[in-house]
């Protein structure tokens, strides 16, 4: 490598890790804006104009609340949990095109931390350890309601996991490929996913929202019945630490479903705006935020619109109904792939499967 | 078996209002049990709110209108010469549920005419405004018309002693510029 490409990957690397950052820190402003706004309230308005500063002044807080520890807490544990949740949350956004590439002197730089090509199994494998951070966060309170919020979180993100998996397989059988670059680049103008996996992304979204802990499957912390479940005993900037970590996923996920499923920086007419390589770069990845911009706001929206699920419902459909739709799809997708290719009547080894 | 009862319509009963609907424990047919149009129909509904007019009334700088009748922090009234209409003759004390008021009566002196209206004053006069339910009993007692209750709210305060007001919060100023105009509930008073 390079001492260009270094340099630019350490850039780039800061600069997706400070947007991560910014995003989720103006998700929280976002929220209550948008919560107040569906309930016809204001919301913050008064730190900055139209409360802008609401987020530092809520870090403030959280940094300068007093810091507790439970006397029968398990202390290295009680402080990993948030760190594993918070580490696991950013490290996810490191597969993510965040744009298409950058010419710059004649090299070109790709605008993606690093194009693993098994980047949704990566995904995936980050997020499954970000259960730990809220297990690990649960156990070690030593607080019954932390423990249960803990239990119902690992379990509903285990169930969720395997449906989300399962829907996203059709969709690796379509493209041929695991690389969320090569996904994004097989939808080129409008020609997005969703439009041929319809069902496929309907189940991703409900499973994002379980795996992000948002309404309606936000059980984990259900204030009703668990307190705060397992951030209970969390004060201070651990609390923030996971409810930090909370956003950075919403913001993740929201940049996988539009990577997945909405052309992620592909927006039609491009080709035809005779815009320079670099210019339209930008402008897909502007288009790009968008898109997730968009996303965020519907996790918002679906938030203050749907009442939460009682745990066996929720587990229900997590069992009962996704997973058998996601396998349905993945039937239906492999009849519409043999017929395409003209395969029921040839026999082929699988490696040839792949175009 | 078959009993004789003579059932009424549902629609010959009595109702409240028009409202009222009759529950069907119908099975959800298959379009109604992927719940999905009925998520859209809720999307749609809280996202027409997003763009309703806002009900919270920003305080400080916009505040909301009173009622001209509205009852709030009392004053002692003087008259047109700046004199206090209140004689002391203790009626507010006697019609008040709450037993807010109290007050001593003194008589006026020499020299003092301009200052009081009547031979009789009160030299002390209180409100105790936690025990005060703003009800408007004393205002409809008073045949002075000295006392009246206003528009203005009672402050909140730490201790409890505050609260007990004496003259010097509830007679109004002897400057014409800033006597308290208690116009709507004069009228109300003298319509009853």
């Amino acid at each position: 490598m390079e001492l260009n490409d270094l340099i630019f990957k350490i850039i780039f690397v800061i600069a997706v890790f400070a947007v991560s950052l910014l995003v989720a820190m103006y998700s929280t402003y976002a929220e209550r804006k948008v919560a107040a706004f569906f309930q016809d309230r204001l919301g913050p308005n008064r730190a900055g104009p139209f409360g802008m500063l609401q987020p530092l002044a809520d870090g403030i807080k959280m940094f300068m609340k007093e810091e507790i520890i439970p006397t029968n807490a398990d202390k290295v544990l009680f402080v990993l949990g948030p760190s594993l949740a918070m580490m696991t949350a950013c490290m996810t956004g490191v597969v993510i095109p965040w744009g298409s590439s950058l010419i710059i002197d004649g090299k070109e730089y790709v605008m993606q931390i690093t194009d693993v090509n098994i980047g949704i199994l990566y995904v995936f494998g980050v997020v499954s350890v970000g259960v730990y951070g809220i297990m690990i966060g649960g156990w070690a309170s030593n607080n019954k309601f932390s423990l249960l919020g803990a239990l119902r979180a690992s379990s509903q993100m285990i169930s969720y996991e395997l449906a989300m998996g399962m829907s996203i397989v059709a969709l690796v059988m379509m493209t041929g490929t695991l690389s969320v670059r090569e996904i994004v680049e097989s939808q080129p103008g409008g020609h997005w996913n969703v439009f041929v996996q319809p069902l496929g992304f309907l189940l991703f979204l409900i499973c994002a929202f379980a795996e992000t802990n948002r309404t309606p499957f936000d059980l984990p912390e259900c204030e009703t019945e668990l307190v705060g479940g397992y951030h209970t005993e969390y004060s201070s900037m651990k609390l923030g630490f996971y409810l930090f970590a909370e956003y950075i996923n919403m913001f993740i996920s929201s940049a996988i479903i539009v990577c997945l499923f909405f052309g992620g920086y592909n927006f039609p007419f491009i080709s035809e705006l005779g815009l320079s390589h670099n210019m339209a770069a930008i402008l897909g990845t502007v288009i790009f935020f968008a898109k997730v911009f968009f996303f965020i706001f519907f996790f918002m929206w679906i938030r203050w619109t749907i009442p939460r699920f009682r745990y066996d419902q929720l587990m229900r459909v997590g069992w009962k109904v996704l997973i058998p739709l996601a396998v349905v799809n993945i039937v239906l997708t492999a009849i519409y792939l043999m017929w395409k290719h003209d395969l029921w009547n040839t026999t082929l080894h699988v490696s040839q499967l792949n175009p | 078996m078959e009993h004789n009862i003579t059932r009424l319509p549902i629609e010959s009963l009595m109702q409240l209002t028009n409202r009222s609907k009759v529950v069907v424990n119908k099975k959800m047919s298959f379009v109604e049990r992927l719940y999905l149009p009925a998520i859209l129909g809720g999307l749609m509904i809280t996202f027409r709110h997003f763009f309703k007019k806002k009900a919270t009334i920003s305080y400080p700088e916009v505040q909301r209108d009173f009622s001209p009748v509205y009852r709030g922090q009392h004053v002692l009234k003087r008259d047109e010469q700046g004199r206090e209409n209140c004689t002391a003759c203790g009626l507010c004390a006697v019609a008040c549920p709450a037993e807010a008021i109290s007050m001593t009566a003194s008589e006026r002196k020499k020299g003092e005419e301009h200052l009081y209206r009547e031979e009789k004053y009160a030299s002390v006069y209180e409100i105790n405004m936690l025990r005060c339910i703003f009800c408007g009993l004393c205002e409809e007692a008073c045949p002075k018309e000295a006392i009246f209750l206003t528009d203005r709210i009672v402050s909140s305060d730490y201790q409890r002693n505050g609260f007990i007001y004496g003259k010097d919060q509830l007679v109004e100023s002897t400057d014409p510029d800033k006597r308290v105009d208690i116009a709507g509930r004069l009228k109300a008073h003298r319509h009853q």
